[in-house]
């Protein structure tokens, strides 16, 4: 087993009452004090000049949807990334990571919705407790990593906006800089780099917008200030240093899709079954390892998420 | 006279100078290794700096004969088969990375890479017609080949344009680097082109 999180098939928390009912109390306590100490030192955690790798404080480890395999190394996970804004290079994103500029920071909350809005930074993530989350990735070049992010559920950033009946799907847009950032000098991708998933994917407690990983606020390099992590879809679905959240009654174009669809599909599930055209996904390189592990289907974590795909040609909608 | 002491220098200080400074790459990639120092993924590391050195020692081969042409200096030649049996040893280095340390002997994959992977394929085929002209790079060889000779070893063209077609395909999206290859590999088959091309006019001028 590689995930403490329930099995669709043991008992709801509903039918063992006595258990679910201390265990929520327990966690809305532990909520309660995060949220305290938050209101009580408002931005604390943002301040300073250097914002990265400062220590989040009151972050709750989520023990029920973290696996408990051996995390990477924390040199490996910032210095290894895929990050074209920053350079196509693996080493390109952390030696450039000072060219994207996360301050001032805004997000706008926008498209079929009751509540749109644009956020400053602070204030878009005020609400929210954080929590740690350690998740595998699993990488579309077929290498893979165990990161502990640290960050909150996207459902209750969509919920707070209340997207009407139309909204189908979220659309997600990361920074567009070229001034800056190297990467967007050439165009490599049709940039901004765009991402998006269908709602019922969007809400999934898996999927979380992640602020931090290893306890700290996020490298540059690896998305900051906000990104998405959908732990079970390529990596390249996670988009990184998010500006822009949209509800769509369609399926937005994505970034990979348009540059390659016939090998970046818009669901991009990992899917052992399936090769990307030019490699196989049977098995991946997990960072750090020298053998080659299997794959698994929804990257391990099909328990929790294959039923959003019932009836669907997993081939066909890749 | 000078002859002799271009060809004394050559083969007391050039030609070892090259053996050592080829053999750098290799050293740089065992260094690195030793001091824990590849990066995230040093199986990928390596892979990417063989190959990268096989291509380029491949492209040094080539760029002999037209230096010689551009240069007056002939001596230049004595050195190509030692560059190209680099391209040979990089590129092997560089299939083994592949096999022994990022495929670990898994048969299967390794065949169904072969077949379905067009860069592999590319990058395997390339490989294999390197064999031949390693195995008749000696002085011996040319003299028993003859004329077969050159036509055996323009293989090596064919054999650079897989190379860099190899490196076009496996990459996911920023051609640049692969670009870079083969813009190079354009001018050094261009000048070849260009220079028979006058070679021809002039033999059939002087036959007019
Ligand atoms: C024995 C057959 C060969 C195999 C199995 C092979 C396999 C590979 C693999 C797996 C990669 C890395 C792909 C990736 O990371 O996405 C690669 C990259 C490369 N190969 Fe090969 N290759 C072969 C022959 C060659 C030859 C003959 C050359 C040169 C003449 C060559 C030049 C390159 C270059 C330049 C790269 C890219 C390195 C970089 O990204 O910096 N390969 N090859």
């Amino acid at each position: 087993m590689l995930i403490r999180i329930p099995r669709r098939s043991e008992p709801k928390p509903s039918e063992i009452t006595p258990k679910a009912v201390y265990e929520d109390r327990r966690r809305f306590l532990r909520t309660a004090a995060v949220a305290g100490a938050g209101a009580a030192f408002p931005a604390l955690w943002w301040s300073g000049p250097a914002v990265a790798g400062r220590k989040l404080p009151g972050v709750r480890h989520n023990a029920q949807y973290s696996t408990d395999e051996e995390w990477t190394d924390y040199d490996d996970v910032t210095s290894y990334n895929n990050f074209y804004e920053l350079g196509t290079g693996k080493d390109d994103p952390k030696r450039n990571a000072r060219r994207l500029k996360t301050r001032p920071w805004s997000i706008a909350v926008e498209g079929e919705c009751e509540k749109p809005g644009v956020y400053d930074l602070e204030d878009f993530i005020q609400p929210y407790a954080l929590e740690e989350r350690v998740y595998r990735l699993r990488c579309v070049e077929a290498w893979s990593m165990v990161i502990p992010w640290v960050g909150f559920e996207l459902r209750r950033v969509l919920e707070r906006a209340r997207p009407t009946s139309r909204a189908k799907f979220v659309a997600f847009e990361s920074v567009y800089d070229p001034k800056h950032l190297p990467g967007q000098k050439r165009r490599i991708l049709d940039w901004p780099y765009r991402e998006g998933l269908r709602i019922d994917e969007a809400m999934h407690p898996l999927t979380i917008l992640a602020v931090g990983l290893y306890g700290e606020v996020l490298p540059n390099q690896n998305g900051a200030p906000l990104r998405l992590v959908v732990p079970w879809k390529y990596g390249f679905k996670s988009a990184k240093s998010i500006v822009r959240i949209r509800f769509t009654e369609t399926q937005p174009p994505t970034a990979w899709n348009t540059a390659s669809p016939h090998e970046y599909g818009f669901y991009s599930n990992v899917n052992p079954a399936v090769d990307h055209p030019r490699w196989s996904q049977k098995k991946e390189r997990r960072i750090g390892e020298f053998f080659k592990r299997r794959t698994l289907p929804f990257n391990g974590y099909a328990e929790e998420v294959a039923h959003l795909y019932a009836g669907m040609d997993l081939r066909k909608y890749y | 006279m000078l002859r002799t002491v271009t060809d004394r220098w050559l083969r007391f200080v050039g030609k070892p100078v090259v053996f050592v400074a080829a053999l750098v790459p290799l050293a740089s990639i065992g260094l690195d290794a030793w001091n824990d120092a590849l990066g995230a993924n040093p199986i990928e590391a390596i892979t990417h700096r063989t190959g990268d050195w096989a291509l380029r020692f491949l492209l040094l081969t080539l760029a002999v004969s037209p230096l010689r042409r551009i240069t007056g200096w002939s001596g230049v030649m004595r050195l190509r088969r030692m560059l190209g049996l680099y391209a040979f040893f990089y590129a092997t280095l560089h299939g083994l990375t592949w096999l022994v340390l990022d495929q670990f002997f898994d048969w299967e994959a390794i065949a169904e890479d072969i077949l379905k992977r067009p860069y592999i394929t590319v990058g395997v085929t390339a490989w294999l017609l390197l064999i031949p002209l390693a195995v008749t790079s000696t002085r011996g060889m040319m003299r028993r080949l003859g004329r077969n000779w050159v036509r055996l070893h323009r293989l090596v063209y064919g054999i650079a344009v897989l190379g860099v077609l190899h490196f076009w395909w496996l990459v996911k999206a920023d051609v640049s680097e692969p670009a870079v290859y083969a813009l190079i590999l354009s001018a050094l088959l261009g000048y070849r082109v260009l220079v028979n091309r006058r070679r021809r006019a002039a033999s059939l001028t002087a036959a007019a």
